[in-house]
């Protein structure tokens, strides 16, 4: 029995690297801690009611940006990891088997469940409030949304202890992903922690969709939408067409692995090939879609800080519905090598090239906003200046890339790599961080330290260049990516220096944390609502924003209507005349989303396994959920008072509304 | 769209100047929308089926093993389904609750019919040596057919959970909102079964 019991464990958890042991000794402990904190300051009840089951946008944001910033910690450990590794030649800090998973989770993490994650974070606590609504279209939805995400990157995240992480690359492309050379529970950790994860961003993409068409305040047409609300409809409509393949994909490899079918097998009249066309006919828009909110923040912070209004309105909305139509076309230029004929290397390489258009019109919109503007330079507008040259130059390696002769060289080196590091950090990351400490005192009440967040802010662009320009030319020198070793001497320098940039990054993540945990206790208070005398709606109310956002819904009647609300004041005309103060109806909250997503977690852990004793029951569970939520969904909304809207509203605004 | 006008009785009559958004339209466009996402999920299926057809592996192909009397039996069924369907909501809009329950039943069998006709054809198929692991062929077909049986055994399932509330708390714009939403559903099977129908069967066996 006992010996059972240890041949058991040996092979359920993973055993033998002290790193892992350390992992599974700070797991432990962080668990223990979190929960004697809760239980000594009697905090459950507080984050049953407050978090847990919350339906308010607002929270469900706080919660998916806190999830980022954890996973940007795990994702960022990784890499650190894979740098020290690659250092030197012939170092032996980490063996083959280990970088492979490391490269595999470092990929996935980031875009999984760090990238996607603070995206639907800033969708989520700034869209129903630039758009003046009082929550997304689907509360209860949108709970589920993110306990889905949760589950999944949990799901994920376990592999690293229990069972053996995956280690086929971030896009797992089979036949390596298959159960003939991958017949571990890794993969199948892959599928379940992305697919439960993916339903999540396919509800979000559907939800912020209809938010965005139906629950506009009055007067608010399409092209007065502000900018970063145009950039969210453009990535939830990629989102919606992109995400079922990825569904899809997915289901057939589990099929491969689980089912022994033959998709993607090289017998039984299978096609590898296949998953990799279908992979990254989710995976090209993917990348569009995590970069079109980016675009949106910085059309945000360019005009709030440069205090115009932004260039090019149209040409910057159609820019943006452009890049998400061809982002559907151009998949084929992940593999150019593959063997598909000139013709239609052809078209893949001409419609990259296109793409490049409207992502530069978008450059051209943004300097022009800037010219002659009053520019001051607080941390958003810091992250936005740099995110421009990092933008173009990656912009520029990616149109080399795109030439299909000339990719036969780049194609798969350290090239490819530099590329693609420079347009989602320099692009995605700069961006999402300008959008976090722009609307952070919109989440929190109050401004995050700007000293440190300057210091942040050179150790990352600094840490930046001097991580990745190396890493263009030691791909022309030949170094191809995902190699666990190199012995080439040609390679040492330029790897030291690139080393040392991401260490540089490192520091910079732990000047932002301290940035975070100084804040908290000392800080600059956003007592007006308008701490940067910003132009859009989310800043005419309170910080942070009261339960229901609006007491009253104004009545839009321009592009930055709260700008021209400020200018028409400060002329001394007439003011916004708000309606009188009526009941709200609000959405209850939920238990039901955390309950599924638990049970997605256990079915998808009981699949991983292969212990259908155990996914049945989780698949019951499911299904025992969405019966409950359709029975009980029409007693799930209450009003909120006049009189207590009246005494909110008093105390936030200190008494003038 | 053919969408109810609005009842003043039974809608929802505490909207106000500010709070203007009707949840039914608010939840009509998101099923909608979800539905462009179904498209999609489907169009990666046939997509892939139609593929994968060539990769037989040397067995045989539908072409020689379909029972295709049990097909068109499965299409008759299912269309007939969602003829039963829309009388249910012509029914549902006369305010006619017996009239719309007993259609929505009629329709529920129909689809246990077609169900269990394309479960014996399935276990057919197995017999003869065409399972998910014999080749890609037999894979992408069981995978696409095959989803295409989830998603009418999840609409079943849904709609019986509709029946018991709409006995329970009777026709309001709410349970309408269910009907209506399920009948797009249903009807929207309906037009991927004609897809299954022609490209999986008719192009294979003619």
């Amino acid at each position: 029995m006992l010996d059972n019991i240890k041949e058991f464990a040996s092979e359920f958890f993973v055993t033998g690297d002290p790193l892992i042991y350390g992992a599974d000794a700070s797991i432990v402990l962080a668990t223990l801690g979190i929960v004697f904190v809760l239980t000594y300051f009697k905090k459950w009840g507080w984050l049953w009611r407050n978090w847990i089951t919350t339906v308010d946008h607002k929270k469900i944001g706080i919660m998916y940006i806190l999830a980022a910033i954890l996973m940007l910690f795990r994702g960022g450990v990784d890499a650190v990891m894979m740098r020290t590794q690659l250092a030197f030649p012939d170092l032996n800090f980490l063996e083959p088997e280990h970088y492979n998973q490391i490269f595999t989770t470092h990929g996935v993490v980031m875009i999984f469940f760090m990238a996607m994650p603070l995206m639907f974070g800033l969708f989520n606590i700034v869209v129903p409030l630039q758009i003046g609504a009082r929550d997304v279209a689907f509360p209860y939805l949108n709970s589920l949304s993110f306990w889905l995400f949760f589950a999944g990157a949990m799901l994920f995240n376990l592999s690293f202890v229990i069972g053996g992480s995956p280690d086929a690359g971030w896009l797992a492309y089979p036949p390596l992903s298959g159960s003939q050379f991958n017949p571990g529970v890794g993969m199948n950790f892959y599928i379940w922690g992305i697919q439960i994860s993916g339903i999540g961003s396919l509800a979000s993409g559907i939800n912020f969709i209809v938010t965005i068409l139906k629950m506009r305040a009055p007067g608010m047409t399409m092209m007065k939408m502000p900018m970063f609300t145009w950039s969210v409809f453009a990535a939830s409509t990629t989102i919606i067409f992109a995400f079922p393949i990825l569904t899809i994909t997915l289901l057939l490899l589990f099929m491969d692995r689980f089912f022994g079918a033959h998709f993607f097998t090289l017998d039984g009249g299978g096609n590898p090939m296949m998953y990799i066309n279908l992979i990254w006919m989710w995976g090209h828009p993917e990348v569009y879609i995590v970069v079109l909110p980016a675009f949106g923040v910085f059309s945000e912070t360019v005009a709030t800080f440069a205090r115009k209004r932004l260039f090019g309105y149209a040409s910057m909305v159609f820019a943006m519905v452009i890049i998400s139509i061809i982002s559907f076309f151009t998949w084929a230029h992940h593999f150019f090598t593959m063997g598909s004929g000139a013709n239609v290397n052809a078209f893949f390489a001409v419609t990259t090239m296109i793409i490049a258009i409207p992502t530069g019109v978008k450059i051209f919109n943004w300097l022009f906003t800037m010219y002659k503007g009053r520019i001051t330079f607080p941390t958003p507008m810091m992250w936005t200046i740099a995110f421009i040259p990092a933008f173009v130059v990656g912009g520029m390696t990616g149109v080399m890339l795109s030439v299909a002769p000339a990719d036969f060289q780049f194609h798969n080196s350290y090239f490819l790599i530099a590329h693609f590091h420079q347009v989602l950090i320099g692009g995605v990351v700069f961006g999402y961080f300008a959008g976090l400490y722009y609307w952070w005192p919109k989440m929190f009440g109050f401004k995050l330290n700007e000293y440190l967040g300057k210091w942040a802010f050179w150790f990352w662009n600094i840490g930046f260049y001097v991580c990745f320009m190396p890493q263009y030319l030691v791909g022309l020198d030949g170094m191809t990516r995902r190699i666990s070793v190199f012995s080439d001497p040609n390679w040492t320098g330029l790897n030291v220096v690139s080393t040392i940039g991401a260490y540089l990054m490192g520091i910079a993540f732990l000047f932002q944390v301290a940035q975070i945990g100084y804040s908290i206790f000392r800080h600059e208070k956003d007592t007006t609502g308008d701490i940067w005398d910003a132009r859009t709606l989310e800043f005419s109310i309170p910080s942070p924003a009261p339960e229901y956002n609006f007491a009253v819904i104004p009545q839009v009647h321009s592009r930055d209507e709260w700008w021209e609300e400020k200018e028409r004041r400060r002329r001394g005309e007439k003011p916004w005349q708000l309606g009188p103060i009526e009941p709200i109806h609000m959405p209850k909250n939920s238990a039901i989303p955390a309950i599924m997503a638990a049970c997605w977690f256990v079915l998808g852990f009981g699949l991983v396994f292969h212990w259908l004793w155990m996914a049945i029951p989780g698949l019951i569970g499911v299904f025992i959920c969405l019966y409950a939520r359709s029975f009980s969904a029409h007693k799930a909304e209450y009003y909120i008072p006049v009189e207590e809207i009246e005494r909110t509203e008093a105390t936030l605004r200190g008494g003038a509304v | 769209m053919a969408q109810s006008p609005a009842h003043g009785t039974d809608h929802h009559d505490h909207h106000h100047a500010a709070g203007h958004h009707d949840p039914q339209d608010i939840k009509l466009l998101g099923f909608w929308i979800f539905l462009v996402t179904d498209v999609i999920l489907f169009a990666t299926l046939f997509a892939t089926f139609i593929v994968l057809r060539g990769g037989t592996d040397g067995f045989e192909t539908g072409a020689e093993l379909f029972n295709m009397t049990g097909v068109i039996a499965e299409t008759f069924l299912l269309l007939t389904s969602s003829f039963t369907s829309g009388l249910a909501v012509l029914a549902m809009h006369q305010n006619k609750v017996k009239p719309m329950i007993t259609w929505l039943v009629v329709t529920g069998l129909l689809g246990a019919g077609f169900l269990a006709l394309e479960l014996i054809e399935f276990v057919e198929l197995v017999h003869e040596g065409a399972t998910l692991q014999t080749s890609a062929y037999w894979s992408s077909f069981f995978t696409l057919v095959g989803t295409h049986g989830v998603h009418v055994t999840i609409g079943i399932g849904w709609m019986i959970s509709i029946i018991i509330q709409i006995l329970r708390r009777g026709l309001n714009s709410d349970t309408k909102g269910k009907v209506t939403v399920f009948s797009l559903y249903w009807h929207f099977l309906d037009a991927v079964w004609i897809f299954l129908l022609s490209i999986v069967y008719l192009m294979e066996v003619m």
